[in-house]
């Protein structure tokens, strides 16, 4: 009998964002005439494309500008304009920040952030970001696969299902201290377990190389790149393990416009508007950068199996 | 109030209401200078949320024109409240020229399909194809040749105003302190006026 494993990417085959910089450096030379005479011409065009694919990344992916991914923010507990997390944020400690490890795991309880982190390598990740409302953005994330961090704590095999819980305080977070706003407040999010240990799946700990601020969700945040941005759940404060799918903020609050899943599909439309395509930021008036959206954000050929078998009409 | 104070309304009126305008003439200037600089990163988003708002505001007021003239006897308003609609209409219109030349790029099958499928997009376009007859019919020959009938068509300015509300409750995903002032600002109006209509009706039926 044959035993398949579901194809894992090595971290290898993720571009770094300095190479993935290094190839513009190339087409910038072949843009200026001296790919002909400095390189031969073949060994560019097999450079080129292969590196941004293994990464998968598209060829006319271009990186957000950093300005943008920090003051364009969907952070709710700062208020639902998405210049208000970077406005408001600042008033958030994040140091001591302690986080609560709970359920089906062999070590639960409290824990200092630096040492669940401590002696895990960072790597860098750049993913394109899809959010719900149909924009997108390509970040160089820095971040440590959240399998390397959920091991730590000895999943059992209980565990189905790992649910994570933003920090709830209101003295420091406007938006949650609102008398208009219908969230039930801390902010929840969930991932089946084999999401979980997925290679993609990144706890993220800084962006563009830098320690991660607080309006994009210091000290740690999580990132699925195949799913829409509000599974990634920011400042992170409680990982418990369970083995029954856990209630997100957002389908709690419609269930009929926000499943479980939330993995980027241009084939089932958001009741309040289409997710076939996507404006990629930045976007101008007078090009509006608009796109087609990717099966699983680009990432079918990563994630695609984990959802084999599934109507994901009906599980969105 | 003094005639020369008088004199002035109209045209004050419509200074306030052209502000938004030059507001968004000038983001939008500043955009054609540097990308991002007037509407931020996603400046359709960004455009059709600024039109939308004001859409809402500006036909509160004119909602509110004969309101206040009634309560507080301010006649000179009520030279400036088909000028108010005309402004509330042209930012309904440019919202939904916005929503129709960026959302659906002129793609009229599929603006039809949004229209169907996605009920605050019905309820916008109901109470715009609303406020299109009422514009159109707003000119004194309009009002001339439909005689009596002309207040009650523009009696569905009563169902533009919650239409529009209710479109932007729908669309909303969370935080809803300017629905509340809007709802509220539209309620006294409403209120104003129905119990003004009871008034004349007792007025009416009252024995003399």
């Amino acid at each position: 009998m044959l035993i398949t494993k579901p194809p894992l990417i090595p971290s290898s085959e993720i571009t770094p964002e300095s190479v993935y910089h290094d190839r513009r450096r190339f087409m910038g030379a072949a843009a200026a005439g001296l790919a002909g005479l400095a390189l031969p011409s073949a060994s560019l065009a097999s450079l080129q494309p292969a590196d941004t694919q293994q990464a998968g990344l598209q060829k006319d992916d271009e990186i957000t500008p950093e300005s943008i991914v920090t003051s364009y923010n969907n952070f709710y507990e700062f208020g639902t304009d998405k210049s208000d997390p970077a406005a408001y944020a600042h008033t958030m400690t994040t140091d001591p920040w302690t986080v609560t490890v709970s359920g089906e795991a062999n070590k639960t309880g409290q824990f200092a952030f630096e040492d669940i982190v401590k002696g895990l390598d960072v790597e860098e990740r750049v993913y394109r970001f899809r959010c719900v409302e149909a924009w997108s953005m390509v970040v160089p994330w820095n971040g440590i696969p959240l399998k390397k961090i959920l091991d730590q704590f000895e999943p059992t095999g209980n565990a189905k299902f790992v649910e994570f819980e933003t920090l709830y305080r209101p003295s420091e977070m406007p938006g949650q201290r609102g008398f208009f706003s219908s969230i039930d407040w801390p902010y929840r999010e969930g991932l089946r377990m084999d999401e979980a240990e997925h290679p993609l799946t990144l706890m993220v700990t800084g962006l563009y190389g830098k320690e991660l601020p607080n309006q994009n969700g210091a000290p740690w945040r999580l990132m699925v790149p195949w799913k829409y941005g509000f599974k990634s759940i920011k400042s992170i404060v409680s990982i418990r393990f369970s083995e029954r799918e856990p209630i997100n903020t957002w389908k709690q609050l419609q269930a009929s416009e926000y499943g479980f899943y939330a993995n980027v599909n241009p084939n089932v439309s958001h009741p309040r508007w289409s997710q076939a395509t996507e404006r990629r930021l930045p976007s101008s008036l007078f090009n509006t950068n608009r796109r087609p959206t990717l099966m699983f954000n680009g990432y079918a050929d990563e994630v695609g199996h984990l959802y084999a078998g599934m109507d994901l009409r009906k599980y969105y | 109030m003094a005639s020369a104070t008088r004199r002035l309304v109209k045209p004050g009126i419509a200074l306030a209401m052209l502000a938004p305008w030059l507001w968004l003439g000038y983001l939008i200037y500043l955009e054609t200078q540097q990308m991002g600089s007037g509407l931020g990163p996603d400046p359709v988003e960004e455009l059709l949320h600024h039109l939308g708002e004001w859409s809402l505001i500006v036909l509160l007021c004119a909602f509110s024109v004969t309101p206040l003239q009634r309560r507080f006897g301010w006649a000179v308003l009520i030279r400036s409240r088909r000028m108010i609609g005309l402004f509330a209409f042209a930012f309904v219109l440019a919202h939904a020229g916005v929503y129709a030349v960026f959302y659906v790029e002129l793609n009229w099958q599929l603006l039809l399909d949004e229209v169907v499928k996605r009920p605050y997009i019905t309820l916008g376009m109901a109470s715009l194809l609303i406020l299109t007859a009422l514009a159109v019919t707003s000119t004194r020959g309009w009002q001339r040749r439909l005689g009596r009938r002309w207040k009650g068509l523009h009696r569905w300015i009563y169902l533009a105003v919650p239409l529009a509300l209710a479109h932007l409750l729908w669309l909303r995903k969370d935080g809803y302190a300017d629905l509340v002032v809007y709802s509220i600002w539209a309620a006294v109006m409403a209120g104003e006026r129905f119990y003004s209509w009871r008034l004349r009706v007792q007025e009416k039926t009252s024995p003399s």
